[in-house]
């Protein structure tokens, strides 16, 4: 995958004339580097080789090996509704609708700090700077004793809320620098017409920054989709639990470890994220990324 | 995106004149206090979760870390003071737990995921560009997959039964149970391989802003490989070093997911970093108060490391 998020080499040996010599040491250097790279491209392909293996092995176990033989049955065993639609659905509900949230809370909050000149902008942009990288991990036992004081404990709109909150830093902080891109001249006219700022912002701002829209929103789905701790401390019955929760029964209530049935269910579980940010690699990769975007 | 120059470059509808189809505002007071709560209604909705759901529990954190609250039965907790504290630096396991966070941090963050990283990137300028998609596209596989699969993957990785024993013994050499005799190096290699592709974007993004004339003239002058990444290629990429190593360090220091699925933070507490320790303590211990307070020197020293963070980027925002 993702053949675009690899960025480009620099010019090559095309632009001046070296020597033959330079030529060839950079012909050996090349070799050098693609060995060097494949060594690490081996060790890391090993464990993602395992689970695309053991979910087609009828008997799979911990290691890696040519399966016993092509089966769909782990799949079949996986795809009932207690196993895997259920927590799918919890997922989707969770991370799709603080995602809806955060999305449109971002974008309300990028578009003043964007386009109107404060002296509040500074400091609150530090702030969720600021916010961004705080070890939102820390905070969640407090969050937890406060859920269960104003009864949010184990309920959806809890978890949603949690999320929202912990990933709107950032995608405030990434929405304002696409606002900042959009040329405010645009808006002009609009203005003149007499549109008002939420119709300047949703007719003009938003389609125009589509793209940057998209990764904010893949971005916040994809991390949400792989978080396991805020909905294993905020959420108590277990058929509220998100797949990332639920894959844990693997091991414990099912006595044996079914390791080609917990393969098929990482595969199923995983495939949205991967397939999400195959959607955006092209954007993130031309100008990367996080940190990229982080810098501005 | 040009965060340096935004909060300047832009004044936005405000330098526009009264719009010529609406009767022209007097700039009365009325007028100005509508339009300056128009800028902040936007803002609000972001504002009030935030204040809530974060700088609420942030507060609390800061409240309950001073209390002696319990998971269970209790009418009400009492004020105890620094007592949690006091208790923590007495504690064994509070000490084990911040040594092997340490550790944590140091092998898989800055020795692993940082230097790895960087040689990819590194790499990756030069090998043919097959290779180049390959091997960025598994390492960014590793880096997508949730936290919880891929602590699955490397738990069948390290297992006693699991891969890297079978190559152990097929190369003939010494296997043994790594998540038992040395999990918390297990767990920093786990991390190493769900959380290079990170470093090794931001590293590939900077070395491409590296124009290649500066290179290929230190190449002629005839400075080897080494020297010219020691003398040329870090010192002109040192902001995103900096900028990588913070952010690396912020995401280890909150790791939860991938540790208890691989360890449970065991055997014994022997790969029991600070989130772990917070969490057995507040929950299976009950004491949520002390267990607070643990939480609340991990949030202090992300807020360090968060605020040199920011003044890292300080010339850019």
């Amino acid at each position: 995958m993702a053949a675009t998020a690899v960025p480009r080499p620099t010019a090559t040996a095309t632009a001046t004339s070296p020597g033959p010599t330079l030529a060839s040491r950079r012909r050996t250097r090349r070799l050098a580097a693609d060995i060097g790279l494949l060594a690490v491209a081996a060790a890391f392909v090993l464990p993602l080789a395992w689970v695309l293996l053991s979910s087609v092995d009828p008997h799979a176990d911990l290691r890696v090996k040519v399966p016993d033989g092509l089966t769909f049955d782990n799949f079949d065993a996986i795809l009932t509704s207690d196993i895997t639609f259920t927590p799918l659905l919890n997922s989707l509900i969770l991370c799709g609708g603080a995602t809806l949230l955060t999305v449109v809370c971002a974008a309300l909050a990028a578009y003043p700090l964007s386009r109107f000149r404060s002296r509040l902008n500074r400091p609150f942009l530090l702030t969720i700077l600021f916010a961004t990288s705080l070890p939102i991990t820390a905070i969640m036992v407090p969050v937890y004793a406060l859920f269960v004081r104003v009864n949010l404990i184990d309920t959806a709109q809890g978890v949603i809320f949690f999320f929202t909150a912990s990933q709107l830093p950032f995608a405030i902080w990434l929405m304002k620098n696409f606002m900042d891109g959009v040329p405010k001249e645009l808006e002009e006219a609009a203005w003149t017409d007499g549109a008002n700022s939420l119709q300047s912002l949703v007719r003009i701002v938003l389609p125009l920054m589509g793209p940057g829209v998209a990764v904010v929103t893949v971005f916040s789905f994809v991390l949400m989709w792989g978080n396991f701790f805020v909905p294993f401390m905020l959420l108590l019955t277990p058929d509220q639990m998100p797949a990332s929760v639920s894959i844990n029964e693997f091991f414990g209530n099912r006595g044996m470890v079914a390791y080609g049935q917990l393969a098929a269910f990482s595969i199923v579980y995983s495939t949205p994220v991967i397939l999400l940010y195959l959607l955006i690699a092209r954007r993130l990769g031309g100008g990367f990324a996080l940190g990229g975007a982080v810098k501005g | 995106m040009t965060a340096a120059a935004a909060p300047h470059a832009t004044d936005g509808p405000e330098t526009v004149k009264a719009p010529p189809g609406r009767p022209a505002q007097t700039p009365s007071k009325h007028g100005k206090l509508l339009r300056a709560l128009a800028r902040v209604l936007p803002l609000s909705p972001a504002v009030v979760l935030l204040l809530l759901f974060l700088a609420g529990p942030i507060a609390y954190c800061a409240y309950i870390a001073f209390t002696d609250l319990q998971l269970t039965g209790q009418a009400h907790s009492s004020f105890v003071g620094l007592a949690n504290f006091r208790k923590a630096f007495r504690d064994e396991e509070f000490l084990n737990a911040v040594w092997l966070t340490l550790v944590f941090t140091v092998v898989s963050s800055l020795l692993g995921q940082n230097t790895l990283g960087l040689a990819l990137a590194a790499l990756m300028q030069r090998a043919s560009k097959p290779v180049r998609t390959l091997t960025g596209g598994i390492v960014i596989t590793a880096w997508v997959l949730p936290e919880v699969v891929a602590g699955f993957l490397l738990y069948a990785f390290f297992r006693k039964e699991g891969t890297l024993n079978a190559i152990l013994d097929w190369l003939h050499l010494p296997s043994q149970n790594w998540l038992f005799t040395l999990p918390i190096l297990a767990v920093s290699f786990a991390n190493v391989w769900r959380g290079t592709a990170f470093s090794m974007l931001v590293y590939s993004a900077a070395l491409n802003e590296i124009p290649s004339e500066i290179t290929e003239a230190a190449e002629v002058d005839g400075a080897g490989g080494w020297r010219r990444m020691w003398h040329i290629t870090l010192p002109m990429i040192r902001r995103s070093i900096g900028t990588n190593l913070m952010l690396n360090t912020l995401q280890t220091l909150s790791v939860f997911g991938l540790i208890w699925v691989m360890t449970r933070g065991g055997p014994g507490n022997k790969s029991q970093t600070l989130p772990l320790f917070m969490y057995e303590q507040a929950f299976q211990n009950s004491m949520i108060g002390y267990g607070t307070a643990v939480a609340l020197l991990l949030l202090l020293v992300g807020s360090l490391f968060s605020l040199v963070y920011l003044r890292l980027l300080r010339t850019e925002v």
